[in-house]
């Protein structure tokens, strides 16, 4: 089943003659003209996240002429986010990322109205977030949002525009569990659970080219707009998957799976997500040192192993004087163990302690009892205890 | 026979299914979807979907970066 679906918002009563000389290039395409833009006009879109994805898209929406754009995001600008994240410039770091938003779009178009939420999504707000926009479009950074989003989205019959973005890789669709003519579907329809806890990297973990959100994120603003004004083929039920560096869009087809269980309420999507896992948070419980308290340990001469479960390139970047480069995954297959010191106890750290949780957990399981993991990583050591080291 | 993964080219048994061809390649089950000839295979049909001679199979792995 393939084809237009009808626009989602009805016309505005009438553009201005400022909007008409702005919006020009826009109202001689026959299938936009002054109808379109006036759709365009009465639409309201929320960002989820105003980040790598929700940056060249709030800035393309905004140019577009969407009457009223909403940003979700509790973040602050950070200095390694403006390889990528264009809607923020040198001077906003350090402002919340919501703000910084709202000031380029008022820069680029001064006609769109913005609503900032600087609150986190979460199983308590998303419903009422969610409720007066009619479309969303998630570039949100975390498999526990994206199920959120989902399935609030489900709950609200409300149509969104899902992408995500990974090193050279993309991925974009369109879901509308409501969508008319027996076309409706979800997410959880393409993936019905996320990767196992650790497997996938975030692109804070596994880094992402700058560029890529300018790929993937005006593809989601282009089926935004088809979908607002009902215009061309929606990607409803299709997903492109894009790779970067063999330049190649690939196209599958998705269908309603029959056996998806059907979303009734908001469920607790950290624990669905097995954000930490259990074991990891078991091991860190009790066995998780702060960067004060490491500093401690080398100021009086302790005799311990600070071993860094990090990879070589990360370790490149940055690294704690005196730490041993061992990546993760060598230690939880075993196959490290061996180069472990047996007569001093171990201290673990990773960027930000996630994945030192998980190499404590197999520590523990192989008998290091006494081993620690240094909570929050070198990002925390850096900012707490050495402020010379750079941070990524 | 001749399956092409992700654009590669491969071996497999004839006869083979997405679920074999996933074991084979030692792929996780969890946050995975497979497309056969451009549509994305349900999972319950996993163990029943019989990949033919030159098939291109696309095995995509859900990612959460935005």
């Amino acid at each position: 089943m393939s084809g237009t679906l009808p626009p989602l918002v009805e016309p505005a009563a009438e553009l201005t003659k400022e909007e008409v000389a702005r919006y020009s290039r826009h109202l001689i395409i026959p299938d936009v003209g002054m109808e379109g833009q006036k759709r365009l006009k009465n639409a309201k879109v929320l960002v989820i996240g105003a980040g790598g994805l929700g940056s060249p898209a709030l800035l393309y929406l905004a140019a577009a002429g969407v009457g009223t754009l909403g940003v979700i995001d509790f973040d602050i600008v950070d200095e390694s986010n403006l390889q990528r994240q264009v809607i923020h410039g040198q001077s906003d770091v350090g402002k919340p990322k919501a703000q910084s938003a709202k000031e380029s779009v008022a820069e680029i178009n001064p006609f769109v109205n913005v609503i900032l939420h600087q609150a986190q999504l979460t199983t308590e707000n998303a419903l009422d977030v969610f409720r007066d926009y009619d479309l969303i479009l998630d570039g949100t950074d975390n498999f526990a949002t994206r199920y959120l989003v989902n399935d609030a989205a489900v709950l609200l019959g409300k149509p969104y525009v899902w992408g995500s973005i990974f090193r050279f890789e993309g991925q974009v669709s369109v879901f509308w569990e409501d969508a008319p003519n027996g076309r409706g579907l979800n997410y959880r329809d393409l993936y019905p659970e996320p990767p196992p806890p650790g497997m996938v990297p975030s692109c804070a973990e596994g880094g992402v080219l700058g560029v890529l959100c300018a790929s993937i994120g005006s593809i989601m603003v282009t089926e935004a707009i088809k979908l607002l004004t009902g215009i061309g083929e929606p990607l409803l039920g299709r997903l492109i998957s894009y790779d970067a560096l063999e330049m190649k869009y690939r196209e599958v087809k998705i269908r309603k799976d029959p056996e998806t269980p059907k979303i009734t309420e908001l469920i607790d999507y950290e624990a669905f997500c097995g954000v930490v896992s259990d074991e990891a948070q078991e091991a860190a419980s009790g066995s998780t040192i702060t960067p004060a308290e490491l500093k401690a340990k080398f100021d009086s001469g302790e005799n311990f192993e600070l071993i860094d479960v990090r990879e070589p390139h990360e370790y490149e970047i940055v690294n704690i004087k005196g730490a041993k480069l061992i990546p993760k995954d060598r230690i939880i297959s075993g196959e490290a163990l061996a180069e472990l010191p047996q007569d001093k106890p171990i201290v673990l750290h990773c960027k930000s302690g996630a994945r030192s949780a998980d190499a404590l957990a197999a520590l523990h399981r192989a008998g290091f009892k006494d081993a620690t993991h240094l909570g929050g990583g070198v990002l925390a050591w850096a900012k707490q205890i050495d402020q010379s080291l750079p941070t990524y | 026979m001749h399956i092409h993964i992700n654009g590669a080219e491969r071996e497999f048994p004839d006869g083979s299914t997405v679920a074999d061809l996933l074991t084979a390649l030692d792929t996780p089950r969890q946050g995975v979807a497979v497309a056969l000839d451009g549509e994305v295979v349900r999972r319950a049909d996993w163990p029943v979907a019989v990949v033919s001679d030159g098939a291109r199979l696309e095995i995509l792995t859900a990612v959460q970066g935005g």
